[in-house]
């Protein structure tokens, strides 16, 4: 009995939801009596592997070889399921990145395997994997139970805590002993553009800032950006300016965009569709900014502002950057 | 070429989701169901390269009855026959994503297409699970895609930026919203709709490996205040995002 977790290194550096995902596995083999838990880590050199011992890996499978240097779906399935193979894991954890994305369902595709996507808590229960998830962007939360063995599950990056269950303790580092097949490789990449600025991606941004229709024009959204600059956070759109052409489909939020819950979300001049409050609901803190004391928008937010956008979020702006300065 | 569209059917994005009384599933009750969006990015680009280079757009489904009214529309816009995979059962993706190899392996298809996810469940596994199922080269969250020489070139969205790969054909691609512009059927296209063959099949589902226990609200969230109006009230704001918050 053991639970098996794929661990995601981007240029060799581990990742913050694979954290996570082995802190997870830890209080799941501690709670559910599943025995070891083990992380297997494609593109790894060993780096920051044995450290994964403090959050509750017993071991670490590492591959270091050209095939998985950056994500490749076969020789990262490969990779897996010799892992699985190795482990004779009970449980397969993932972390719901758009890599665990696209690597988890393959995996259970490759097995037969049962797989709960993008889940917010975990349990061992009678001898199955409980999953909670969140169906319909958030407007329903499903509980599923997966029958068979390994059951599978990718976890909501943010969702669960990245504990260090045991500090100071190292996992053994091993190489996973695999074989990888170049004529298997079918997908290769070509090239990786990062966005403007480099900026943190909205599902895992701790602070995001959206704009939506009130801003009257794609010419108006400097002052989304100046704001979400002065908090060190993300911007976000709503459907209609997406759908409009003002932003890129990247920075939607809600159903057909991302689903967020960051530590903070500001909606400016965002009246609050349906499909965009299913995107983000979950947030700790929402902000709203508004002309219409009636929207939507209000009956979940934390805070309000009723009024003008263009005059408050440059104060608002304004005022932050002299909390800066004075922190 | 030969192309295979998958599509699902589920409710609109503007539902307000409520829960059946067995607690498992929503009442559809009032629920208008569409096409998946995602599946409707799939669709269009399917068309377009019909429409480029020639060949034929079949679609398929698995699931009751009522799928049929999604077949039906993508008739509508320019496919060129329909597949119904009719299972009563409440498939998981697993399931689904064996249907749909067995029906479209060995069939000479260049290209399979799909949308990312559908927006009921969530799951975002039909498509890969198909291409491991069918051991065909597969890319998920496709934004553009572009068809050369027996090779497919996409350009996929990751956190933070964009990822252009390219996989030998034939392959399945898993369309995310911004590759295209959805086209609307036409009255024509309506009427020449109702001449094309939708064939139904009696598919027997795989049990659940996914079963669902139990489906439920979310908690609601409590409506918070008013801090004040306009400008004047920026300084409260962030003293309750301080001192109440504790977000700043």
């Amino acid at each position: 009995m053991s639970i098996l977790v794929f661990v995601e290194a981007r240029d060799g550096k581990i990742k913050s939801n694979s954290l996570e995902a082995v802190s997870e596995a830890r209080r799941l083999a501690d709670e559910g009596s599943l025995g070891e838990v083990f992380a297997v880590v494609p593109g790894s050199k060993g780096e920051g592997a044995a450290a994964l011992g403090a959050y509750g890996a017993d071991r670490v499978w590492t591959v270091d070889h050209e095939l998985v240097a950056r994500y490749q779906p076969e020789s990262f399935v490969a990779c897996v399921l010799e892992a699985v193979k190795k482990s004779s894991a009970q449980v397969v954890l993932f972390p719901a990145s758009a890599m665990g994305r696209d690597l988890a369902p393959r995996v259970a595709g490759r097995l037969g395997a049962g797989l709960a996507s993008d889940c917010t808590a975990l349990d061992w229960q009678g001898g199955a994997l409980v999953a909670t998830r969140p169906v319909y962007a958030g407007k329903a939360i499903s509980t599923v139970k997966i029958a068979g063995s390994p059951a599978l599950a990718s976890l909501r990056p943010r969702a669960f805590p990245q504990m260090e269950r045991r500090p100071g303790t190292s996992a053994a580092v091993e190489v996973l002993g695999i074989t990888l097949d170049a004529s298997r490789a079918r997908v290769r990449t070509i090239e990786v553009g990062a966005s403007e600025g480099g900026r943190v991606d909205l599902t895992e941004a701790e602070i995001i800032v959206s704009g939506g229709r009130g801003l009257r024009g794609p010419e108006n959204f400097h002052l989304i950006e100046e704001l979400a600059e002065a908090l060190g956070g993300t911007v976000g759109a709503s459907r209609a300016v997406v759908d409009a052409g003002w932003r890129p489909h990247a920075e939607q939020v809600g159903q057909t965009g991302k689903t967020v819950s960051p530590k903070l979300y500001v909606a400016v001049g965002i009246s609050g569709a349906i499909q965009h409050l299913a995107g983000m609901s979950s947030s700790r803190c929402i902000v709203a900014i508004n002309k219409d004391p009636e929207a939507p928008i209000f009956k979940v937010a934390d805070y309000g502002i009723v009024g003008d956008a263009f005059e408050i979020v440059p104060a608002l702006t304004e005022a932050l950057k002299g909390l800066r300065v004075g922190s | 070429m030969k192309i295979a569209v998958c599509l699902k059917q589920v409710p609109s994005t503007d539902t307000r989701i409520k829960i059946a009384p067995d607690g498992k599933r929503i009442d559809p009750a009032g629920v208008t169901f569409v096409t998946n969006p995602y599946d409707e990015f799939a669709l269009e680009e399917a068309i377009r390269l019909k429409e480029a280079k020639g060949g034929e757009v079949v679609v398929l489904s698995a699931g009751g009855q009522g799928a049929v009214a999604a077949l039906r529309n993508a008739l509508a816009v320019g496919a060129d026959s329909a597949v119904l995979l009719k299972t009563d059962a409440d498939p998981d993706a697993l399931a689904v994503a064996r249907l749909l190899a067995d029906e479209i392996g060995g069939k000479g298809y260049d290209l399979v297409l799909c949308g990312k996810q559908a927006v009921d469940d969530d799951a975002a596994q039909v498509g890969p699970m198909l291409a491991e199922m069918l051991d065909l080269p597969c890319a998920t969250v496709v934004v553009k895609l572009e068809l050369t020489e027996g090779k497919a070139r996409a350009t996929r969205e990751i956190e933070g930026g964009v990822e252009i790969v390219e996989m030998p054909l034939p392959a399945v691609i898993a369309a995310q919203k911004g590759l295209n512009e959805p086209r609307y059927a036409s009255l024509k296209g309506i009427m020449a709709a109702k001449k094309k063959p939708v064939e139904e099949k009696a598919a027997s589902a795989a049990a659940a490996k996914v079963e669902i226990v139990s489906l439920a609200l979310p908690p609601a969230r409590q409506a918070g205040r008013i801090v004040g109006e306009g400008a004047a009230a920026v300084p409260e704001l962030v003293r309750v995002l301080r001192e109440e918050a504790k977000v700043l």
